[in-house]
């Protein structure tokens, strides 16, 4: 898979997240989610543990098994980071598709927390939770009420007509890609790889 | 442009042309009047001031003030007085019970009549939709112009031209405002970059390919343009290099073009004004002198930095006073929109003062002020500033074609085969090139590359107009004596763009199969999902250890929550986080829809039947947790409601143009309110069903108002003294039609047969079905209680307009 991934981004740019890593790691093979913690800018994210997070998930990794990896090594960071590039102009339909269900599906993985393959309400109230966490002084129900009223959208939309003895277990990835269908992922989801000349160095 | 109803009545077609034709004669007899004795009683006094006020035949500059009003005043009173003092040698008149004074009133007048003609020209227009299909508005209104000035040329009089301390003084400011205000952040943000190089980079290579070009095509001998300099040549690539803003305003409105390239081109348009602005003054300035040293351009290029970063300076700081001004508005919120509309205005002033880019300031006072104002002021005045802003700037926008037609007529013309066809040549070949050329050198860095089709799309919508045309207006006669020429050639261009691209653009977009604008509704998900993408953008780009785009929008957001949003927003709204905020705002939305919705009788076809229930099973006491709704939140929702359904039981005691008296009935409001909150504990026993329609979220607020507006479920229960009497007002006429759609609402969505006996109890009790489909009810009891859910029913429905001292009783229902 490096193979691939290095025909995609420019060795310059590789070498730049070498150097990153080896920064974050401290000079160590691989890194650990405590190395997370030295990065002082991420300490203002609400969602910065579902980030963490998902750079050990190991379906992100593409590995086979389940769970969460205790350490990654830059083949892993580079995985993760790609995808996070950049559209190609010359990309047909289906590798466009491909792409976009990509992008889809580590963004999944992030909401579902507990690998079942769905977001429960549950689920998607505790990131409605963890993006208004920056706000103390905020109300529990009010992150709640907006979940629920999130949730019920996305079963109107993936479902439509329900009966109320019908339960709608969680959103799955088909009724996912069904809801980012208006959202055009595959332009928004991209770091800006190409100006790494002004990445900070801090030493 | 801004869409008005079509009246799509065919008789009615007929009453606009007539409105139209008698406007149009209506002007004739008032122009005439320009040499006519203006008051009659006036005759015996000093006969001096009548040349002052006959102004003969000048290409008058339109609403120049004739300098003899204002004396007429005082021999008026001079006169009066000395009728009544000491018995002048006068003739003795009987005292004039009617007469004619047309030169007091005569702009005022004149002024409105113009704009009541542009607005009958819209009008006319929708009516008959069938030309407006195929020919851009603008197109129309500049034909209409030409019109009024060939009829007031035939006349005999001199049709007015297009003043241009008028257009940029009173004109242009609305619509340029307009678009501020309204312009889409988020996109213009993201493409900025490329806007800025369209704007300032292409308008200069516009101009100097332009005005080189020209230069050389007077050089050649034989076409007798041979005293036209560079530099005269450079004033003129100058000014009609810019596209203009309005032209790409109202073709750009119609065809509803896809948001990238709209702001795009947009974006240019408001952006060049700056580089307009430099240029031309700058080429004034040197086509005065013999040479220009190295210093004059460096000057130049400085005052570019000064004029559009000093505009865009001044406009925010126009911008954050008039956010911290909206913040203690909440008494006097009559008058909040006027101080949008006054602020901004001063920041275009002050701009304009300094010589710098008065768009500039205008756009950037805009959107500066705009988060701010709007979490300030209250939902009327939103409501008030959109409606005039699309109103001025839509009049503005008719105003300005229908002059650019008469000034067409009216104006001098000088007309050079070679000169106007080279500059219509040019000037396409120019933006051609242009475009072509800078989107190669932009696509290295865009993400989202432009494609030729876009391309295509961004230099043919390179429109000129009126700016072009007044710009060269001003210039001094005496310095460029070959002006009228200019103006020609100017008028042609805009011509040819407006009408030729502006009428085409819509078939070869179709025919293109360029993206159109997506009508997408805002959803609560699509808020979560963006919310969350930024975040992970930002934590990516910090891993990463770049400090790219997101990183930098994130620490603004930061700065902007912790401490400008605590200076300009007034009391709680300044905590309240973009989520929250945002899902309020759709909920007043939707509370507003569905009461206009149901005052036309329409009912939400698309109903979903999603409910809690379906998604929460586990759980049965599911809690019916209700969003914690600010106060003024609640009062203002409140308000629409009761202001749209119960329009006949509103009795506001006094009114005066200063304060709005507040209701009577606020307290009775007040103490259901605190009941309610009392009663909340006890709907976690309850079942509550709460029905989404497709895509929108059925707020608790929708089905209090549902469930409130019902007057049914209040019946009059004559016999029982301690009863509530809520009746309904038969003399009004709304209030049966209402009742009966609510009625019809609540019984198509519940799907209930419709049985006399649940026709008495309302949406009562439903005490042995919890689960008939579809149910509305907010609360169907499930096992619990009755009385507690007739309390609650009680507490949570709108007692009623009227205050009855029972009000605290309980409501027992006739099946009870």
């Amino acid at each position: 898979f490096l193979s691939l991934f290095l025909l995609l981004v420019t060795s310059e740019q590789i070498e730049h997240l070498h150097r990153r890593f080896k920064q974050l790691s401290g000079d160590q093979p691989t890194i650990r989610k405590e190395h997370f913690d030295n990065i002082p800018d991420l300490e203002f994210n609400p969602i910065r543990s579902k980030i963490v997070h998902a750079f050990f998930d190991k379906r992100n990794l593409r590995q086979e098994s389940d769970g969460l990896a205790d350490e990654i090594n830059f083949e892993d960071f580079l995985t993760i980071m790609s995808y996070f590039r950049p559209i190609e102009m010359n990309m047909d339909e289906e590798q466009l598709d491909h792409f976009r269900k990509e992008k889809l599906k580590f963004l999944f993985h992030m909401y579902d927390s507990d690998h079942d393959g769905k977001i429960t309400l549950q689920e998607y109230r505790n990131v409605v939770e963890e993006l208004l966490s920056g706000n103390p002084h905020l109300e529990k129900e009010s992150a709640r009420s907006i979940a629920d009223g999130a949730m019920m959208e996305a079963a109107s939309i993936c479902v439509g007509q329900m009966e109320p003895d019908q339960v709608y277990e969680g959103i799955t990835f088909e009724d996912f890609l069904k809801i980012w269908q208006g959202i055009d992922i595959e332009t928004k989801m991209h770091v800006r790889f190409l100006n790494m000349e002004t990445i900070a160095q801090c030493h | 442009m801004r869409a008005t109803g079509c009246l799509g009545v065919p008789t009615l077609h007929k009453l606009p042309s007539v409105f139209m034709v008698a406007a149009l004669l209506g002007l004739l007899p008032l122009l005439h009047s320009h040499g006519l004795q203006p008051n009659p009683m006036l005759a015996s006094e000093a006969p001096h001031h009548y040349p002052a006020v006959v102004r003969g035949n000048e290409p008058g500059d339109f609403t120049s003030a004739p300098p003899g009003i204002s004396e007429e005043i005082h021999p008026l009173s001079k006169h009066s007085s000395n009728h009544t003092g000491n018995g002048h040698s006068k003739p003795e008149k009987a005292f004039p019970v009617l007469g004619i004074d047309y030169t007091r009133i005569r702009i005022p007048f004149e002024i409105s009549l113009w704009i009541l003609l542009a607005c009958l020209m819209k009008l006319g227009f929708h009516v008959i939709p069938s030309v407006s299909n195929i020919v851009p508005e603008s197109c129309l209104l500049i034909v209409v112009g030409l019109l009024v000035g060939g009829l007031i040329k035939g006349v005999g009089e001199s049709p007015p031209i297009l003043n241009s301390e008028i257009f940029f003084l009173f004109l242009l400011p609305p619509i340029i405002l307009d678009a501020g205000y309204f312009l889409p952040l988020r996109q213009f943000m993201e493409n900025l970059g490329t806007i800025l190089i369209f704007a300032v980079v292409g308008t200069l290579w516009n101009a100097f390919f332009l005005g080189g070009l020209m230069y050389a095509v007077c050089q050649i001998g034989g076409t007798g343009l041979n005293h036209i300099g560079l530099l005269a040549n450079l004033l003129f690539g100058s000014i009609i290099s810019a596209v203009d803003p309005v032209a790409v305003l109202a073709v750009f409105e119609e065809i509803h073009i896809n948001e990238l390239l709209h702001i795009l081109v947009f974006g240019e348009s408001l952006l060049n004004d700056a580089v307009t602005v430099v240029l031309y003054h700058l080429f004034e300035e040197f086509a005065n002198n013999e040479q220009v040293t190295i210093i004059d351009i460096l000057l130049g290029f400085i005052s570019f930095f000064v004029v559009s970063l000093g505009g865009v300076f001044i406009g925010i700081i126009y911008g954050i006073v008039a956010a911290f001004t909206s913040r203690f508005t909440s008494h006097i919120r009559v008058i909040e929109p006027l101080f949008v509309f006054l602020y901004s205005y001063m920041a275009y002033l002050s701009a304009e003062l300094f010589h710098l880019s008065g768009i500039m300031a205008l756009i950037a006072a805009g959107v500066v002020m705009r988060p701010y104002v709007e979490a300030n002021i209250s939902h009327k005045s939103h409501t008030t500033i959109k409606y005039f802003l699309k109103m001025w700037s839509s009049v503005s926008e008719t105003l300005i074609f229908i002059f650019l037609g008469v000034s067409t007529v009216a104006g001098k013309h000088y007309w050079n085969w070679t000169f106007v066809i080279s500059t219509l040549l040019f000037c396409l070949i120019a933006r051609v090139l242009g475009v072509l050329g800078l989107t190669w050198f932009i696509n290295k860095f865009r993400i989202v590359k432009l494609t030729p089709k876009d391309q295509f799309i961004i230099a043919y919508g390179g429109l000129r107009g009126a700016i072009a045309f007044s710009l060269c207006y001003l210039l001094d006669y005496s310095h460029f004596n070959m002006r009228d020429m200019f103006l020609t050639a100017i008028i042609t261009v805009i011509f040819f763009t407006v009408f030729v691209q502006g009428m085409t653009i819509r078939p070869l977009v179709d025919l293109l199969a360029v993206k159109k604008k997506q009508e997408t509704k805002r959803s609560i998900n699509e808020e979560i999902h963006t919310q969350f993408l930024d975040h992970l953008l930002t934590g990516i780009e910090d891993i990463c250890g770049h400090y790219g785009h997101h990183h930098w929008k994130d620490k603004l957001n930061r700065f902007n929550k912790k401490y400008v949003k605590k200076c300009l927003i007034a009391g709680e709204r300044s905590k309240e986080p973009q989520l929250i905020a945002f899902y309020h705002k759709m909920e007043m939305k939707q509370a507003i829809e569905l009461v206009e919705s149901g005052g036309i009788g329409k009912i939400p076809s698309a109903v979903s039947t999603v409910s809690m229930q379906n998604i929460h099973p586990k759980t049965l006491p599911v809690e019916r947790i209700l969003p914690a709704l600010s106060k003024d939140k609640e009062e203002e929702i409140r308000k629409i409601l009761r202001n749209n359904l119960q329009k006949t039981r509103q009795r506001l005691r006094s009114y005066n143009r200063h304060t709005l008296v507040a209701d009577p009935y606020e307290e009775a409001w007040n103490q259901m309110l605190l009941r309610r909150q009392k009663v909340r504990q006890l709907e976690k026993k309850m079942n509550n069903y709460l029905t989404v329609p497709a895509h929108k979220v059925d707020s608790p607020t929708m089905s209090r108002a549902r469930i409130g507006s019902d007057p049914l479920a209040y019946e009059p229960k004559p016999d029982s003294e301690n009863l509530p009497i809520i009746t309904i007002d038969p003399a009004s006429p709304q209030s049966p039609e209402s009742v009966d759609l609510v009625n019809e609402e609540m019984k198509g969505m519940s799907r209930l047969p419709p049985s006399p006996e649940e026709d008495e109890e309302g949406l009562v009790m439903r005490v042995k079905e919890p689960s008939s489909p579809g149910t509305d009810d907010v609360f169907t009891p499930g096992t619990s209680d009755s009385p507690s859910n007739q309390r609650m029913l009680r507490c949570l429905s709108d007692p009623g307009p009227r205050p009855e001292p029972e009000e605290g009783e309980p409501f027992i229902p006739k099946g009870q």
